[in-house]
């Protein structure tokens, strides 16, 4: 009887073992690195920044291999709730922080500061074949709107040809499509769903528009800047007249709307620590290099010194 | 009299059975093709994991940490040694809270009591409460508010302790139940005291049927996501955790929904690799709850 208890402790324990032994393992191939800086940096907010925090944590881990960087995609509004609560040492950001947000972190003590880390940008895409060079936000909430009962795109504009429009977009677990529905449809991350084709791939989102007559659709810049030559780009005129999707034109902030700067917001506090001034210093200095890693839009040097500057004024070197 | 009547009754007869017989077929036709229909969904599915997840499965997968810059040298040492951390801790927690509760519900409870009644409720309920709610329940009360443990591995094995140990309960008290009382009544005959009884005869004989539910309890909680993020389990983490109060850690499920969000298809397939470890170890858990419960189950 006595030897039953072992199928409790038995498997119980080469469990903890297994992963005591997995722990125990890294830590001491972590001790052989190279910097002496150490310590743990928790990173969490946007998805859209996400990609690139990962690249920006693992580039630095490379020269730094005792500093341990998670990230996490929670968004941003959840970003920011763990970090004024001192959760998060950073909190990444597709936005600007809000007022309650600010205030939020105020009462826990918490100051930060905005620090631009790359530029993010959606493409509109249609079929080669397609004559429409510029789109109003307007025609786009009349083509992709929750609401929306265009089917040719003459329905959307007189002067548009007649051809049916076929739609391509990203689905709603992605960043992209909340940015598109929030900036350009001005929803709460609804669009279109009858006639719709949605993929979280985009090379398939590439494959349908451009092998499709009429095809329409829309995903982050960089994926459309690979995809050149099968596709064609519609300028968008958010008010202020017709304006192409470009890295100049994301960067300068003349893309609008779907065009924005990304952002990290790390706490003056926890900038004190040597680790995680080091770590955002390595960030904005080789920002450009990080976002073509993680395939964004970068920041132009102008925008790397206005970065520059704030993550200076947090870490307290005046 | 009799003779006359007797073709008229075999004519019902022969009637009734001409059309019981299609019955007899189709009912049984129904049911393999709701079988049917299950199963090639599964095959389905399983095939085309294993399709996407195959090439990228090697010891270097199960040894690299994830990267976001070369997909390609990407692994999934972090998450799992995060996962096995968790379901050790996991195990360490509801193996003695489940067993004990069970025993209390079934040796000592006494059923005509309102509050015995009112905990069993309960507990049936708890079994029936989705997963994100033990999620908002862990973060409220063990990484923030009053134990503020923090977003570590003890905080995210003890919610998804919380979570199945409904099961481990449910499952420990139909052992303790299956133990016949004439046990029982044979060790106070003895002489035995409760304890000794407990202790000596019925908890032996409930093991295999305890340790059956507990094995089941962590195959639930090895594939939770949902706990598992709000709690704060990081998606991207190119270390180990090194002890389970201070740092933050990630697990199989939360890596695989990072990847599969990433629309290179390189993450896809990265994901898809990670699935198959995750089903690999869901397979091994549950085979090993079929062999102790034919092997040490016990005949009285």
């Amino acid at each position: 009887m006595k030897s039953r208890m072992w199928l409790f402790i038995g498997p119980v324990s080469v469990l903890a073992l297994v992963g005591a032994a997995c722990g125990g393992q890294q830590g001491s191939s972590g001790g052989g690195g190279g910097g002496d800086l150490s310590g743990t940096i928790q990173v969490d907010g946007s998805s859209t920044v996400q990609p690139f925090a990962q690249a920006a944590a693992e580039l630095f881990q490379e020269e730094n291999p005792n500093v341990r960087i998670t990230v996490g995609g929670a968004g941003t509004g959840d970003g920011f709730e763990r970090f004024c609560r001192g959760e998060t040492e950073i909190a990444d950001a597709s936005r600007a922080i809000e007022a309650e947000e600010q205030e939020a972190c105020e009462k826990q003590d918490i100051e930060t500061e905005q620090v631009p880390v790359a530029n993010d940008g959606i493409a509109v895409v249609t079929n080669k074949q397609l004559q429409v060079d510029c789109m109003t936000t307007d025609e786009l909430k009349k083509l992709f709107g929750p609401d929306a009962k265009a089917t040719t795109y003459k329905d959307v504009n007189a002067k548009f040809p007649a051809t049916p429009a076929k739609l391509f977009t990203p689905g709603e677990e992605s960043g992209t499509f909340d940015f598109f529905t929030e900036e350009a449809l001005e929803t709460d991350a609804e669009q279109r769903t009858e006639g719709v084709q949605t993929s979280a791939d985009d090379n398939q989102l590439v494959t349908g528009v451009s092998g499709t007559p009429g095809g329409i659709g829309y995903f982050g810049y960089s994926f459309f800047e690979q995809n050149r030559d099968k596709l064609n780009a519609v300028a968008i005129d958010g008010g202020e007249g017709c304006t192409p999707p470009s890295a100049e034109t994301i960067q300068n902030g003349s893309y609008k709307p779907l065009g924005r700067q990304i952002f990290m917001y790390p706490s003056k506090k926890a900038m004190q620590r040597p680790e995680v001034a080091e770590f955002m210093r390595f960030t904005t200095e080789n920002a450009p290099r990080i976002a073509e890693a993680a395939q964004i839009v970068p920041l132009t040097g102008e925008q790397v010194s206005e970065a520059e500057r704030a993550v200076q004024g947090l870490s307290g070197r005046q | 009299m009799s003779v006359a009547e007797a073709p008229v009754a075999r004519a019902v007869v022969r009637g009734a059975s001409s059309g019981a017989r299609v019955r007899e077929i189709l009912f049984p036709a129904a049911l393999l093709m709701c079988i049917a229909f299950a199963m090639l969904a599964l095959v389905v599915l399983l095939v085309d994991v294993a399709v996407d997840g195959i090439p990228v499965l090697s010891a270097d997968f199960l040894t690299r940490f994830p990267s976001q810059i070369f997909p390609e040298r990407s692994g999934i040492q972090s998450a799992l040694v995060g996962t096995l951390l968790l379901m050790a801790v996991c195990a360490v927690f509801i193996v003695p809270v489940g067993t004990a509760t069970a025993i209390y519900l079934e040796e000592y409870a006494d059923n005509n009591r309102w509050w015995n009644r009112l905990i069993e409720v309960n507990i049936q309920n708890l079994a029936a409460v989705p997963s994100i709610v033990y999620g908002i329940l862990g973060l409220a009360f063990l990484v923030r508010g009053p134990l503020e443990l923090g977003r570590v591995v003890l905080a995210g094995a003890l919610t998804l302790g919380l979570l199945v140990l409904p099961v481990v309960i449910i499952v420990g008290r139909e052992a303790i139940r299956a133990v016949p009382s004439s046990i029982r009544e044979g060790s106070m005959a003895l002489g035995a005291t409760q304890w000794q009884t407990i202790w000596k005869q019925i908890l032996p004989g409930a093991l295999p049927g305890i340790a059956t539910g507990v094995i089941l309890a962590l195959s639930r909680a090895i594939g939770e996501t949902a706990p598992l993020i709000v709690v704060g389990a990081a998606a991207f983490a190119r270390f180990n955790p090194n002890d389970l109060t201070n740092d933050p850690f990630s697990a199989l499920p939360i890596q695989i929904l990072a990847w599969v969000q990433d629309p290179q298809d390189e993450f896809r397939a990265l994901a898809a690799g990670a699935i198959l470890v995750l089903l690999f170890l869901l397979l091994l858990m549950n085979a090993g709850a079929i062999y102790l419960r034919n092997r040490f189950e016990q005949k009285w």
